[in-house]
């Protein structure tokens, strides 16, 4: 009987007492003797040719060391790459230099760098860096970019498309030819700011007599940070660490290699002095990556049953200046596979452009391609039900992926694990109290009070793998995690994990799941991540993939620490290894209970060696690359219930139900808090958040003055609850939860919204749905 | 997030002040610094010398002047949001504070402040028109006294010169059967008012409406006074057909800003709608 179990407990995050007394580890909070500050100039233009840099004034200030242009950095520096190569897309990579040589392509792009003793002069010298543009015309807006005579970023980019990526399963026409219905609708994803609390920054150390660079930095995956490091400066992998231990969130904007570490890396080296950058708010804002920002061209064939029978889509993703890392996988991959959402429709015809604009590069952000599809799909088929005059609830059910036909291969090609959509469907319309909730609606609507309920029934892949599908898809890198786990004489435990938790919890829900393994006490163990000179390898922190992948990486290498530690034990003890039992931490005879060994006893003697068998080594310790066989795919049912008050447009939120199925639950509490702060995004994105450019490219919304992050006050209190279907894919039957609610709630915020003001006959608002846009809809219609 | 090099003062009197104003005429007065400090950080104020008042004595406190009121400049938000005396007398102040900002903004900055900086957006502008107060100001001249309604002149522009000091604000005692009320839209981003209204109405023992003052911030470059609602409403029954109709006029000759959030067509209709509103609580309270 195991009475110390942890899988399940809601147990408080061990981190936190470290974070939030202010002795977090940040990249900035690390300080070494000798270091300059490094600041970058950037182009106030967002599309320019340099026609001079001047930096003489700059150099002659007391304390500047030096000044650096793109010209400087040329033979330091290769240029910042990207690594998802999408194939059979005519993809065109951009030369994205760290520091632009000749032109600059959006307002951000680095022109200069200083390095100075301290960063008010650093500042100082930036300001007195003086560059002469040639302004050219920019283009911000990704259909007009294509358009002929729209101003071209690339000589070598004809219509500045960067790549075109075709999913076609099906026959979309004869599908759309018989449907009894047919609707086509235009959407916008609009582009949001992922604004992680902690902004990117570097502490570079190069070491001239080792020849080693040592690197501190805001990375979601530091080992792919060498990796790309190593490519970018020419130093072998081997002398280079990078460390990123705490890390103040991400949501996907840490994983891209940027200009700015490069720099550092480059200028460390060069002066042979550890050199610190850490971002401002305003360079975060326009120098790290943005996310969303799609158009599409939606048609949906259904029968007038509300079958739906086809999806064709034609979208236009909005790519920013240069490709980012990761990201012509995002709107491609991540956004065509999902297409079918949670429901059994055959044909899936998709399009995608990527197309380059005069704008801050996109890449991943929460959710990353997934929000997009199932926004599309949540959107259309609350549509689909108005037209047919179907409850949304009944519509998706009648559209579901039967629960008994799960592993369900989807006409994409993916293999759903497992699924029970509609047992998360229906404990959401109890815990919301559809019936009574629908006709309260109906009573205040006559009082000229207008509420309104919102569906999305969504699926999403995470827990990214395996390897061999990342390679199909032109990601440049495998999708495996790696754990190592060393039992130390006394039995404690020290795990090295490739994930790189920066906000999500994996020190104290790892721990958990060793403690389970081992029978060890949850203090006994030691989380390491983050560090490349301690961990062999990983992948990093992403794509709701660090349980699912990380962890089962761990829990098999727990399994064979766990199988040699029998092996010594039923050694000393004189009986074969299978004649032992495993409980509580202790090894024992089956049948003759007294007759046993602790799990620490065993690690002592696993160091001693005084009496193992030839055939056994010393030590106790295992690694484990865990590829999976298949990713995730969690799923549910969010409900939003909003009240909009027609005479100002503004949306207050009554109840918020998410219903989840994330699989098997670790810790309740942590999955609680990833999905409340998924929602928290994803509501944000429905009426809040919105980052704006003007029509020369400049960033509007640039500073959280007008970027409006959600604060607790602007969000209703969640209800939270969850269904569990086990995924067959990891031991632990886990499948991931920090994408879910910024994939779900979006939708749901938005078909509430449009809910509220069907007596008005408001059937669509493009996000945000801002008190204006509200307001000006409805005088529209009433007038 | 890194100002240009400045050098501090500490004023310990109002003529010490002065004087490093006069010796220092590019420097600026430090109260809360909640707002000239994002400023500088930003580098879009860069004054040479900051000369730091929080700490004047006998530029904070509250007191009770018989028929009024006075506050000095350099009183904390929270301080006047926990005055008794306040909370009694003109409860518009704290419903108004209570929806500035955070508590770390509360607890740093300061009426004297957030008057003489005129940000167009923020919310006390509003209520010091509608309350009728008057500012006290003073400078190498010596002492005058400005009615809040010349207050106001343009963007982050007020009628203090740059070397005078704001000193106090002091309130008139409405008289029995006033209401009073501040209604805001807020900004999601950056919670400072789209829209702002106070309104505070007298009644007459009839029921009737007896005096009103209405001032608007947010809307336009600076807070104003809606002198036309008031001419609509004064004499007036205040039903909701009445109220409706004179916040109607609310929006008439004003210019409006334009942003991301809200165009100047919005704008102009919240205008109208957050009167109405605070023009209806007030009423309310007016009647107790
Ligand atoms: C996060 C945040 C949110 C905020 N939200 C709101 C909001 O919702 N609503 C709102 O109204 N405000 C808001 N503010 C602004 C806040 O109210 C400021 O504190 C206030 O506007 C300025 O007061 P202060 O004492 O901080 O002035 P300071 O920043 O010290 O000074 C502002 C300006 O006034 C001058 N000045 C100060 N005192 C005097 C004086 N006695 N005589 C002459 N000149 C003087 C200074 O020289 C300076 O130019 C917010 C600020 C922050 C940082």
């Amino acid at each position: 009987m195991a009475v110390t179990k942890l899988f399940g407990a809601a147990i408080k995050r061990r981190e936190d007492p470290r974070l939030i007394t202010g002795r977090g580890n940040f990249t900035d909070h690390i300080r070494l003797p000798g270091t300059l500050v490094m600041a970058i100039k950037r182009s106030p233009h967002a599309h320019a040719r340099i026609v001079r840099i001047d930096t003489s004034k700059a150099r002659a200030m007391r304390g500047v060391v030096a000044v650096y242009t793109g010209q400087d950095l040329v033979d330091k520096l290769a240029p910042v790459p990207c690594a998802w190569l999408i194939p059979d897309s005519d993809l065109k990579l951009t030369p994205y230099r760290a520091v632009a040589v000749d032109k600059v392509r959006y307002v951000g792009d680095a022109v200069a760098v200083v390095v100075a003793e301290d960063r008010y002069v650093a500042q100082d010298a930036v300001e007195a860096i003086d560059v002469e543009y040639e302004v050219l015309p920019a283009v911000v807006d990704q259909e007009k970019a294509m358009e002929p005579g729209a101003p071209q970023l690339y000589d070598e980019i004809p219509n500045n498309l960067a790549f075109h990526w075709k999913l076609h399963v099906g026959d979309f026409d004869a599908v759309w030819n018989e449907a009894e219905v047919r609707l086509s609708r235009r959407l916008i994803n609009h582009r949001l700011i992922p604004t992680a609390m902690e902004p990117r920054g570097a502490l570079a150390a190069y070491n001239p007599g080792s020849g080693e660079l040592t690197i501190w930095c805001t990375s979601q995956n530091p080992h792919v940070h060498r990796l790309l490091l190593s490519a970018v400066t020419g130093l072998p992998e081997t002398r280079i660490r990078v460390i990123a231990t705490d890390v103040g969130g991400g949501f996907g904007s840490k994983i891209p290699m940027y200009a700015g570490e490069m720099i550092a890396a480059a200028i460390s080296r060069d002066l042979g002095r550890p050199i610190k950058w850490i971002e401002t708010r305003q360079e975060n804002y326009v120098a790290t990556i943005h996310g969303r920002d799609h158009i599409q061209y939606v048609d949906i064939a259904a029968r007038r049953d509300g079958t739906i029978t086809g999806v064709r889509v034609r979208a236009y993703a909005n790519m920013g200046a240069y490709l980012s890392t990761a990201a012509p996988g995002v709107p491609t991959w991540l956004f065509g596979l999902m297409l079918q959402g949670a429901y059994a429709i055959p044909v899936i015809h998709c399009d995608v452009y990527g197309v380059l604009t005069n704008t801050t590069p996109t890449d991943a952000y929460r959710g990353a391609g997934r929000p997009e599809a199932t926004y599309l799909l949540e959107r259309m088929i609350d549509i689909l039900a108005r037209e047919l005059g179907m409850d949304p609830a009944e519509i998706r059910r009648k559209n579901f992926i039967p629960k008994d036909r799960f592993p369900y291969t989807t006409p994409t090609g993916l293999q759903y694990d497992s699924g029970d959509y509609e047992a998360t469907l229906n404990r959401a319309l109890e815990l919301v109290d559809y019936a009574n909730l629908r006709r309260q609606q109906a009573e205040l609507r006559q009082q000229g009070r207008y509420i309104g309920i919102g569906f999305s029934t969504y699926v999403e892949v995470c827990g990214l793998a395996p390897s061999q599908a990342a390679g199909a898809m032109g990601f440049q890198g495998g999708l495996w995690e790696s754990a190592t786990v060393r039992v130390h004489p006394t039995g404690k435990v020290t795990v090295f994990t490739g994930s790189n938790p920066h906000g999500q919890g994996e020190e104290t829900t790892f721990a958990q799941l060793v403690a389970d393994e081992l029978g060890v006490p949850f203090e006994d163990v030691e989380i390491i991540h983050g560090d490349t000179e301690m961990v062999p390898f990983g992948m990093g922190t992403y794509g709701s993939r660090s349980t699912a992948v990380g962890g089962a990486a761990l829990v098999a290498a727990c399994r064979k620490v766990k199988e040699k530690a029998q092996r010594i034990a039923a050694h000393l003890l004189e009986v074969s290894p299978e004649d032992l039992a495993f409980e509580n931490g202790r090894f024992f005879v089956k049948g003759a209970p007294d007759r046993g060994m602790t799990f620490q006893e065993v690690a002592l003697q696993a160091y001693l060696a005084w009496k193992l068998p030839r055939d056994i080594e010393p030590g106790l310790e295992a690694t484990h690359f865990w590829d999976p066989v298949n990713n995730t795919f969690p799923f549910g049912c969010h409900i939003c219930v909003v009240e909009v008050d027609p005479e100002t447009g503004k949306v207050d939120f009554l109840k918020y139900v998410a219903v989840d199925d994330v699989g098997n639950v670790i810790n309740p509490m942590i999955v609680d808090g990833q999905v409340h702060g998924g929602i928290a995004q994803g509501l944000a994105q429905a009426v809040y958040e919105y980052a704006a450019y003007d029509a020369n490219g400049q960033l509007l919304s640039a500073s959280l003055m007008d970027y409006a992050i959600p604060k607790a006050s602007m969000l209703p209190s969640f209800t939270v609850d969850r269904t569990v279907t086990p995924t067959p894919v990891n031991p632990m039957g886990v499948k991931g939860a920090g994408e879910t609610g910024t994939i779900a709630s979006t939708p749901a915020v938005v078909n509430a919204v449009i809910d509220a003001l069907a007596p008005f006959g408001i059937e669509h608002i493009d996000m945000p749905l801002t008190p204006e846009r509200i307001w000006r809809a409805v005088r529209e219609r009433s007038s | 997030m890194y100002p240009s090099t400045f050098t501090y003062y500490r004023a310990g009197s109002v003529q010490e002040a002065l004087k490093l104003l006069v010796e220092n005429p590019d420097a600026k007065l430090l109260a809360g610094g909640h707002s000239l400090i994002p400023a500088m950080k930003l580098r879009l104020a860069s004054p040479s010398a900051l000369i730091d008042i929080s700490r004047v004595p006998e530029l904070a406190g509250i007191r009770d002047a018989g028929d009024r009121i006075v506050i000095g400049a350099t009183t904390r938000y929270d301080d006047i949001q926990r005055s008794e005396l306040v909370r009694q007398v003109l409860p518009i102040l704290p419903e108004a504070i209570d929806v500035i900002g955070d508590l770390q903004v509360r607890n740093m900055g300061t009426i004297g402040g957030s008057l003489a900086h005129a940000d167009p957006a923020a919310d006390l502008p509003a209520v010091v028109l509608a309350l009728g107060a008057e500012l006290k100001a003073v400078g190498p001249d010596g002492e005058r006294t400005i009615p809040a309604d010349q207050f106001f002149v343009d963007l982050f522009t007020t009628a203090l010169q740059p070397n005078e000091i704001l000193t106090e604000i002091s309130f008139p005692k409405p008289p029995a059967r006033t209401g009073m009320s501040y209604q805001k839209f807020a900004n999601p981003a950056s919670g400072y008012a789209v829209v702002g209204a106070a309104a505070v109405v007298t009644l007459g023992e009839d029921g009737k409406v007896a005096a009103v003052r209405v001032g608007v911030t947010g809307a336009g470059p600076y807070a104003v006074r809606r002198q036309n609602v008031e001419q609509a409403l004064v004499g007036q029954e205040p039903t909701a057909a009445a109220i409706e109709a004179a916040s109607q006029l609310a929006s008439e000759g004003m210019t409006f800003n334009s942003d991301i959030f809200a165009s100047d067509e919005y704008r102009a209709h919240l205008t109208r709608v957050f009167v109405k509103r605070a023009l209806t609580r007030a009423v309310e309270r007016a009647r107790g």
